[in-house]
């Protein structure tokens, strides 16, 4: 049985997540292949979806416009496993503030019982890398790169953390949704990578 | 992971220090080039007040470029052109989500140090604006604020990755509506890229040597360039678009994205066209998505545009042969 696993292609860091998940299917051992998706059509064969890092803005008003969103949501609902990166986090939440604008009004899934607090950290010149854990899911020490990143401010008693910074929660799982608010992809450790595609093996299964 | 090639590890830029109690790092190349990765397939807008900024963000751009003058206007006023008013810059940044770029002129340390210090995502050092010294670009390392540059040849691109640019773009030719140069200087790149990579895999170094002296550049980044066979930045297509059909060939010539500078701004359909615009450049590969792009705007509004052989201002010149 091969996996199907796709990026959002839409806008944003597309190939950096292909390769990293080319790569951890390899190295796990899996077969499937990695492909990258914008269309409704397209979503609707995938066994996971990977929504990378991007503006979340860009990436939700367009998905809407070609309806690709109502698919995507339909399928995580079903169970598809999904790894939403930074803006991919943000568009998985329920609502999404700004530190210095306040509400957005910008098109989410609101899948996950999660507030986001976009540029949690501040501006670009204030993006950092930092030793970063993931206990719970078994990568102890993780290089976190934080672009403009978000951070999750409120959380539903559902979801669990996976990672917390300067007390600021990093990383979300709900059973098949994963979000972090760093960027695996634009590192060589696909620990994060690997720990997905074995979720959407699980699943398929 | 992120092409590196070209990094400086212990850059004045890079900073370490403690965050409540957490080690960080800020400014690393990672850091800088992947906000530009984060840009890929979407439309940077030239603007010069709050309100652009809000029609360019409802959109779909994925940033803005605060400017004094649009390009066009530059050619127009003649004179100096300097950086954006710093007030200008703030209430745009406090009335957007998106990243706020601004724009410093060629070899003006203390425009981009101030533009750092207001905390702009990106800065741009533009051929749009004066030059303030012809014999050199900004030493880019010494800053944590990631810096684009505008390139007409793979050698003005790798020129200016080493001196610290996170991001490329073509330097077109600002404010005319044409796209032909800007079609000239992706095409050239291209060209070069295919050329030192060809003589990479046929392992014939002596020639990569030459490829080096000839770009004025190490010949480290050369061969790390060959490797990969694409430019270890990002880079996106710049100077003269003005309609959605430009986006869509410049993203099908393998531009990462696309600046717009006076194109939208100045002409009479700005909404619709930054939209359609938009759209464009997220779906260039489906021309009939494109059609419907295309058929958004209309060419009576589109900005009069300039035959670039009857230019007096040359703006793609500067800073060329530094």
């Amino acid at each position: 049985m091969s996996l199907t696993v796709g990026v959002l292609a839409i806008q944003g860091d597309v190939q950096e997540n292909l390769i990293s998940t080319e790569t951890a299917l390899k190295e796990s051992g899996i077969e499937g292949k990695v492909v990258d998706v914008k269309t409704a059509d397209d979503v609707s064969k995938l066994d996971g979806l990977i929504i990378p890092g991007g503006e979340s803005t860009t990436i939700g008003q367009l998905s809407l416009v070609n309806s690709s969103l109502k698919i995507i949501k339909e399928k995580i609902e079903n169970g598809m496993p999904v790894l939403g990166i930074c803006a991919g986090m943000i568009l998985l939440a329920k609502t999404a503030d700004d530190r210095v604008m306040g509400k957005t009004g910008q098109p989410l899934l609101d899948l996950v019982e999660i507030k986001i607090e976009r540029n949690s950290f501040g501006r670009q010149k204030e993006s950092f890398e930092a030793e970063i854990s993931m206990n719970s899911i078994k990568i102890p020490k993780f290089n976190g790169v934080f672009i403009r990143a978000p951070a999750v401010s409120e959380i539903g008693s559902d979801v669990e953390i996976l990672s917390k910074f300067n007390e600021k929660i990093i990383a979300i799982k709900k059973g098949n949704i994963i979000g972090t608010a760093f960027h695996p992809e634009l590192t060589t450790d696909i620990s994060l990578h690997k720990y997905f595609v074995n979720l959407v093996k699980e699943s398929k299964n | 992971m992120l092409p590196l090639a070209g990094e400086r590890k212990n850059a004045r830029g890079v900073i370490s220090e403690k965050s409540n109690n957490e080690d960080i790092i800020r400014g690393t190349t990672t850091l800088k080039r992947g906000f530009a990765h984060m840009l890929k397939n979407g439309v940077v807008m030239d603007v010069t007040t709050v309100e652009q900024a809000q029609i360019a963000e409802e959109a779909g751009a994925v940033s803005v470029m605060v400017l004094d003058k649009l390009p066009s206007d530059v050619r127009k006023a003649g004179g100096v052109a300097r950086t954006a008013s710093i007030r200008i810059i703030q209430e745009i940044m406090d009335s957007v989500t998106i990243p706020v770029m601004a724009k410093c002129r060629i070899g003006h340390v203390y425009e981009a140090r101030v533009l750092e210090e207001t905390d702009v995502d990106m800065i741009d050092e533009s051929e749009v604006l004066t030059p303030a010294d012809e014999h050199h670009h900004i030493w880019k390392w010494d800053f944590t604020t990631p810096v684009v540059n505008g390139a007409r040849s793979l050698a003005e691109a790798l020129r200016r990755i080493e001196e610290g640019a996170a991001m490329i773009r073509t330097k077109g030719e600002p404010g005319t509506g044409n796209v032909a140069e800007a079609v000239t200087h992706i095409k050239k790149v291209n060209d070069e890229l295919r050329l030192i990579k060809s003589i990479y895999d046929s392992g014939d170094n002596q020639d990569l040597v030459r490829i080096a002296r000839e770009f004025k550049v190490s010949y480290d980044i050369v061969e790390q360039t060959a490797k990969i066979g694409r430019l270890p930045v990002v880079n996106f297509a710049a100077g003269g678009i003005a309609t959605p059909a430009d986006a869509a060939y410049l993203m099908s010539l393998g531009c990462d994205g696309i600046f717009v500078g006076s194109g939208i701004f100045n002409a009479n359909d700005a909404k619709e066209r930054a939209r359609a615009i938009v759209l464009a450049t997220t779906f260039w590969n489906e021309p009939e998505k494109v059609k419907e792009a295309q058929k958004m705007i209309d060419e009576r509004q589109s900005m009069i545009g300039l035959d670039v052989n009857t230019l007096e201002l040359r703006m793609q010149d500067r800073g060329g042969s530094a």
